[in-house]
């Protein structure tokens, strides 16, 4: 540290060159925030995804329904703690195809095997007691300024009512929390029951069956007696891990994750060839001032360490202003991303922007540094090289 | 000397010592290269989408599709319903004086993607023979086409290219029974090219299904549309809305085509910021090695005006090259290639990567707009500096 003012005053010798290079570093990490952070919020599912629960779907295909008789079989199954089910209700929210999951669920059944959403008891009790309540997750209710008794309505694409009508309307009954993560708060939940009853079609069929198992060590056998059950009947299953489910989801769409990553791949060569020039141009220019330190009894090392040090400010400084910046960007567009799980920067994307800034400043330093470590002072201060 | 000559001599001398000086001139290429090439692949990507869902979009046909339904996979249409829909007024009839029309079933099947390994949504489209007339660009391009009653299908390329095994000859096993694949069919780059097609009611069956998702219809001509529409609603035992392909396509691929067009041009801002601090450094640096020079000339007579162009000449045909290999970069790398999401219909779209004329002309358009920018600062302190003390350096 004693070298500080050194590294400095290296620096900011050139004061324009610095600070230009400093503002491309700062560009560089502010994409490397922004983008990671999206592409980590696509691949939460599959993090968050408990490795104790199961999700049960038809064997060809999720859009085909399976009949709710089949919950008691399941429930039958040595190992299986709890079993709840699910629907895709879809429909669209004030003119807009609806940017939150809407699912019919029977409300104790669910909260059981789902633990890790809050709902206080007595909103439970208000929302098992009312035919058309429905619960949102905090985030969600701040999304739309939704409060407890608020009556919300969502018109339906794939699901109408008896009567013809597209319209279904919900009391807001309560709002759930999820203490450990805020994207688990994005859904509405209603009641089962009341989908069932006032739908046209399909009456008698679910979406999916979760399935909480006794022991997570157990969900792959538990997950094959399952399928065992419904094997040749006419509505065969297919059961794997959340995890499974929510990765082969993600897929769907696309490899996000090397989208992502080629971009910053091109950002980041860049990065390199602007960096790496400033660093060799900064340590040409003072080859005369690097031979007098080494004069005055610097050793090759510490010269090395100097100039090593000179990029990894650099890169640091800009690296950290970067991320900052992205953290402040994502804040800012909250409410706009929300729709899409992003929500602000994580420990993890600042972690490995660190291990990345590391990495770029020892590839631009270390030649010019090493360069610096050879010079011979007799031959640097003839102005031989 | 008139200016130009000045302009033309200065320059010349600048550019043959830009070998001298390639490594800082290579940033101001390579920043503007980076930035080129990255919106010119994403944008590309919304492209080839639109493309797709476009080549789909005749304005004389119109789908129909329960009221409500915002996709062919969330409707569904009753056999009764089926057959007014066909019959209503505005329908175009053939040679046999029968509605050209095609009602549709739309399933989804859970197949291999190729590459990821994990199972992803096939559309498979169950048709009746209206549907070759009504899509005349639906052409077999391997095998041949399917028969009613066997349970065989039609593979669209690009789901061909999209799944795994999807070859003739190459049997499914979904829905109790193995299907058997008997042709590869183009679509003139549209969406069906992502289906796989069967027969109506052999699908229907197979998924045990009692009705159908859409009807699509041939109309008497464009501005029959309304005719149709009117005929719809009056009919009191129909709950449906109509709509020509083009809209119904369109409104399919806005959500997607306007994320990736905020994508690519927020990503493109950022990193022009960037590479335009580059051009700064890169400009600066080239005026500053060459400080005794421009005094030199000053003091020789050159005017700055001279100067000043000389230095944004460079800048902007560095700024031109890295354009240039940018586009081509994405042009080598993307053009044709291949990808799938998903879409509207809850399954699987392929398209292509369109890198068009427009977007490489945009790309250039970008590299000089960046050039000129880091170009004009250190063109004006060129030309600003005092003859005297630039002389007096070093």
């Amino acid at each position: 540290m004693k070298y500080f003012h050194l590294v400095w005053a290296g620096l900011f010798r050139k004061k324009v060159r610095t600070v230009l290079t400093l503002l491309s570093v700062v560009v560089a990490f502010l994409l490397f925030g922004l983008l990671q952070s999206v592409n980590e919020a696509f691949s939460a599912g599959a993090e968050q995804a408990r490795a104790d629960r199961l999700i049960t779907n038809s064997r060809y295909s999720i859009i085909e329904m399976l009949p709710i008789s089949y919950l008691p079989q399941i429930e039958s199954v040595p190992g299986v703690k709890n079993v709840a089910f699910a629907s895709w209700f879809g429909g669209s929210y004030q003119d807009r195809p609806a940017q939150f999951g809407v699912f019919p669920v029977e409300p104790e059944r669910y909260l059981r095997a789902v633990p890790e959403i809050v709902l206080p008891p007595a909103q439970l009790e208000r929302w098992s007691a009312t035919r058309d309540g429905a619960i949102v997750g905090r985030s969600l209710a701040q999304r739309y300024g939704w409060q407890v008794g608020d009556r919300v309505t969502l018109v339906a694409d794939i699901w109408p009512q008896r009567d013809g009508s597209n319209e279904w309307n919900f009391e807001i009954a309560g709002i759930y929390t999820s203490p450990d993560s805020e994207q688990n708060e994005g859904a509405l939940l209603f009641q089962w029951d009341y989908f069932d009853e006032a739908r046209q079609y399909a009456r008698g069929t679910v979406g999916w069956f979760v399935v909480q198992v006794e022991d997570p060590d157990q969900a792959e056998s538990v997950a094959q007696s399952i399928d065992a059950l419904f094997a040749n009947s006419s509505n065969e299953t297919k059961t794997q891990t959340e995890k499974a489910f929510a990765q082969g989801f993600a897929r769907q769409f696309g490899d996000v994750g090397l989208i992502v990553t080629s971009i910053l791949g091109a950002v980041f060569f860049t990065i390199l060839v602007l960096t790496g020039n400033t660093m060799a141009q900064a340590v040409r220019e003072r080859i005369p001032e690097l031979a007098i330190l080494k004069t005055l009894g610097f050793s090759d090392r510490a010269v090395l360490g100097l100039v090593l040090a000179e990029a990894l400010a650099l890169i640091l400084l800009g690296g950290l202003l970067g991320l900052a910046l992205a953290a402040g960007a994502l804040g800012a567009l909250s409410a706009m991303l929300a729709g899409f799980g992003v929500q602000g920067i994580s420990s993890s994307v600042v972690s490995l922007g660190l291990l990345v800034m590391l990495a770029l400043g020892l590839v631009v330093g270390l030649p010019p540094a090493l360069r610096a470590m050879r010079l011979r002072v007799v031959d640097a201060l003839g102005g031989h090289q | 000397m008139n200016i130009f000559k000045q302009v033309a001599a200065v320059s010349l001398m600048n550019l043959r010592s830009v070998p001298q000086r390639w490594s800082t001139s290579l940033v101001i290429v390579v920043g503007i290269a980076g930035v080129v090439g990255v919106l010119t692949a994403i944008l590309a990507m919304g492209e080839g989408f639109r493309a797709t869902l476009g080549a789909a979009g005749k304005v004389d046909q119109a789908i129909v599709l329960r009221s409500g339904a915002t996709s062919e996979l969330t409707s569904g249409l009753g056999r009764e319903s089926v057959d007014l829909i066909a019959r209503s007024a505005g329908v175009a009839r053939g040679a046999d004086g029968q509605p050209i029309a095609s009602a549709e079933i739309l399933v989804i099947a859970d197949l291999p993607k190729r590459g990821v390994g994990t199972l992803a949504n096939a559309p498979i489209r169950g048709v009746q023979p209206g549907a070759f007339a009504l899509r005349p660009e639906v052409e077999i391009i391997e095998g041949r086409g399917f028969e009613p009653g066997p349970r065989e299908l039609i593979v669209g390329r690009g789901a061909a290219s999209q799944f795994e095994g999807l070859t003739v000859g190459a049997r499914l096993a979904f829905r109790d029974a193995d299907w058997t694949v008997v042709g590869i069919f183009s679509a003139g780059g549209g969406a069906h090219e992502s289906e796989l097609w069967g027969d109506a009611e052999t699908v229907m069956s197979a998924y045990r299904r009692g009705g159908f998702q859409s009807v699509t219809v041939q109309l008497e001509d464009a501005a029959a549309l309304d005719t149709f529409k009117a005929a719809l609603a009056d009919e009191p035992r129909l709950n449906v809305e109509a709509q020509t392909l083009r809209a119904y396509y369109a409104a399919q691929s806005r959500q997607m085509s306007m994320l990736i067009n905020v994508l690519g041009y927020t990503i493109g801002y950022i990193m022009a910021i960037g590479a335009l601090f580059g051009a700064l450094n890169t400009m600066y640096a080239a005026v500053s090695t060459r400080a005794r020079e421009i005094a030199t000339l000053r003091a020789l007579g050159f005017g700055g005006g001279a100067i000043v162009a000389s230095v944004l000449l460079e800048a902007l045909l560095l700024a031109l090259l890295g354009g240039v290999l940018g586009g081509s970069l994405a042009w080598l790398l993307f053009n044709g290639y291949t990808v799938s999401t998903l879409g509207a219909n809850f399954s699987q779209v392929a398209f292509d990567f369109r890198v068009t004329g427009e977007l490489l002309a945009q790309g250039i358009a970008w590299s000089l707009v960046i050039g000129l920018l880091g170009g004009l600062l250190p063109a004006w302190r060129a030309a600003r500096q005092p003859v005297t003390t630039a002389l007096r350096t070093l």
